[in-house]
């Protein structure tokens, strides 16, 4: 009986696998970073999640909005965790409307800590309007919503090329290996040596794209290094009660002859 | 078991038992007799218990912060994730814990198939069971609405969209489960009233789940009554809550990992897109666990052919208790059944596939072969088998395949002497 139900069950895994295998075939393999934050002690690295934030700040911000994140989580621990004061000073550069004060106007304001990322266009549609009438998505989740995530964001960064000779691209549309269709309406962001780095890393495009990946991973899951944490806390109890009940479950079955 | 005959001893304890014997049901539990030689694929129940219970705690503290409005739920679901205490936690240990009850109750199904717990005397217990993972699957569904990303969006589109294949009162249906003419707030704050409300309407058939499965007993792998309860069975408490623990406790382990360190594995990215409803999704597909009713869905060229199909391949698994006619219920003695037993597992995994895949060229060809054999294996195959298949011996009771297995034979007979 046994050996009918091997074929079966290899049948169905082999069909499933060569099915998965032409499926994947159709896009290419996304550049493969050792990311700090992977895996089960995974953990941000701060100076990168730091630079990372220079780079959105100063070239991503210019059109990419970040609407979920406040500047006080700049200086949450598990994140780039500037000081406060940095974080205060990051803050009061933006300049939110509040309102309605005491003669019902609305004001402007620096920003403070507990406001929200301020964007660069007021709404969607001026964001299209600015942008070839493409949106530029907000980045608040951006990691978590692309298939190969942090990878991709990387790959995509690094993907700018040339078009082969007999790929025709409109005005305002650009090659890129690894967006779907190869055509992306993002210029090339990341240049040699496009921010100055404050503390002294030599601002190459991989660096940058290293960076601000780190940085936009952190954005669309801020407790990840808590989530980690607690992780190996709750397996670890998992494990020792888990071994604890075997025994006991043991001892008691044995009162009676059955094997558990 | 010493309180085996617990009565309450105090005065009021007394007066409240005679009139609503609460006090002594906890015996009536502790002491329920069942069979010795359950194996761990019977820890399910618990499990599914456990996860049941989690998901309405954790479902009831998400409600505190969700808001289910069109404009504001991917936002507040944000929220959640990032300025609630330990929201992350909760809102992963809910969507990964629909997950994990799915997969318990597809091995707590499949489980039954194969031991033939659906059958007489316990044809009431497996209808239950299956309204009970109807009505999960509606909740699921709804569920998966709630954070109104580009996923919940199109999902929900696409399965309200189905209903308008019935004749003549189509569109009113579907306009009257949207509350307007396209999926908007009205349908996202109906669906989360209902997402409420069934995980209780679940809870309650729960109970009676277990209240008929009280009256006869469980089944075992063997599949034979249980013929000298003294040798039989063992109480409920200690051996079988310690045995479902210890079950539980590993399933646990393996719902941590992705709770800790994949919580969106089980996920699609495109459910982190706010909902929109002018960008279509490439290809839309439903969480994992609804996969194999969306190929056979998909398979069908017609549209209420397609969904008439989708709603009988569930309908069959209701009236199986009927379809499947042979007397023998372990298919550890039916040959021939327990081969069609891994042919239906092969089909309904390959299914699943076939649901997240394209339903175009080959993918389509394989989904309609599989739907095809889906209805085969119930309505055709199960009801001849009963007639045609030669079944092997079956024991004359539980305790005696045990013992004949035993290595210790001599000792067990000693410890049974001694008692």
């Amino acid at each position: 009986m046994k050996n009918i139900l091997k074929p079966i069950l290899l049948l169905a895994i082999f069909t499933t696998i060569s099915f998965s295998s032409n499926a994947s075939e159709q896009s290419k393999k996304l550049l493969n970073l050792e990311w700090s934050f992977k895996g089960f002690f995974g953990k941000f690295d701060r100076a990168s999640l730091q630079r990372g934030y220079q780079v959105y700040a100063e070239v991503c911000s210019a059109c990419h909005s970040m609407k979920y994140l406040s500047y006080r989580n700049l200086a949450e621990a598990g994140g780039p965790e500037f000081s406060e004061e940095q974080a205060k000073v990051i803050a009061s550069q933006y300049e939110v409307t509040d309102g309605p004060n005491n003669d019902g106007e609305m004001f402007t304001r620096p920003a403070r800590l507990s406001d929200n990322f301020v964007g660069s266009f007021a709404n969607e549609e001026e964001a299209k309007a600015a942008n070839g009438g493409s949106y530029p998505p907000d980045m608040s989740v951006l990691v978590k919503a692309r298939k190969g995530d942090a990878n991709y964001i990387y790959s995509l960064l690094l993907g700018y090329d040339d078009p082969p000779s007999d790929f025709t691209l409109d005005e305002g549309v650009y090659y890129n290996t690894f967006m779907s269709g190869n055509k992306i309406k993002m210029a090339k962001p990341l240049s040699e040596s496009l921010v100055q780095y404050s503390d002294g890393t030599p601002a190459t495009e991989e660096q940058m794209a290293k960076d601000v990946t780190t940085f936009l991973a952190w954005a669309a899951e801020p407790h990840l290094e808590a989530r980690h944490k607690l992780g190996f806390r709750t397996v670890t109890y998992l494990i020792i009660i888990t071994i604890l009940v075997y025994f006991s479950m043991k001892k008691v079955w044995s009162r009676i002859e059955t094997e558990v | 078991m010493s309180d085996q005959n617990y009565t309450p001893k105090s005065k009021l304890g007394k007066w409240f038992n005679d009139r609503l014997p609460l006090l002594t049901l906890r015996a009536h539990l502790t002491d329920y007799p069942t069979p010795k030689n359950l194996n761990y694929w019977w820890t399910f129940g618990a499990i599914l218990t456990f996860f049941l219970i989690a998901q309405i705690i954790t479902g009831i503290i998400l409600a505190m912060h969700y808001i289910a409005h069109a404009d504001l739920a991917f936002e507040s679901v944000e929220h959640i994730m990032r300025n609630v205490n330990y929201g992350w936690l909760i809102r992963y240990f809910h969507a990964n814990g629909s997950s994990m009850f799915f997969l318990a109750v597809y091995i707590h199904i499949f489980r039954s198939l194969y031991y033939g717990s659906h059958k007489s005397p316990r044809e009431v217990i497996w209808v239950i069971g299956m309204i009970i993972y109807f009505l999960m699957m509606c909740t699921a569904f709804m569920g998966y609405v709630l954070p109104w990303g580009q996923m919940s969006f199109w999902a929900a589109t696409v399965i309200t969209n189905l209903f308008s294949a019935v004749p003549l009162v189509g569109e009113s249906i579907t306009n009257w489960l949207w509350g307007g003419f396209a999926v908007g707030s009205p349908t996202l704050t109906r669906f989360y009233s209902l997402h409420y409300l069934f995980p209780f309407l679940i809870f309650g058939l729960v109970i009676l789940h277990i209240w008929a499965l009280h009256i006869p007993g469980n089944n075992n792998p063997i599949g034979i009554d249980v013929k000298q309860p003294s040798k039989d069975t063992v109480p409920f408490h200690p051996y079988i809550v310690l045995k479902d623990l210890f079950a539980l406790l590993v399933f646990l382990l393996l719902f941590a990992f992705f709770v800790f360190y994949s919580p969106n594995l089980l996920g699609h990215p495109d459910n982190y897109i706010e909902a929109n409803p002018l960008v279509t999704p490439n290809h839309i597909v439903p969480e994992w666990y609804l996969l194999p009713f969306y190929a056979i869905l998909r398979s069908i060229p017609n549209k209420l052919l397609g969904v008439i199909a989708m709603f009988a391949s569930i309908f069959v698994l209701v009236i199986l208790p009927w379809l499947d006619t042979s007397k023998v219920r372990s298919a550890i003695f039916r040959p021939l059944y327990k081969q069609f037993f891994w042919f239906l597992v092969a089909d309904v995994i390959i299914l699943g596939y076939m649901g997240a895949m394209p339903a175009e060229g080959i993918y389509l060809l394989v989904a309609r072969v599989a739907t095809g054999y889906y209805f085969v294996h119930f309505l055709i195959i199960l009801p001849i088998l009963g007639y045609k298949e030669k079944t092997l011996d079956i024991p004359l009771s539980i305790t005696d395949p045990i013992l004949e297995n035993s290595t210790n034979q001599s000792l067990a007979k000693e410890q049974i002497n001694k008692k």
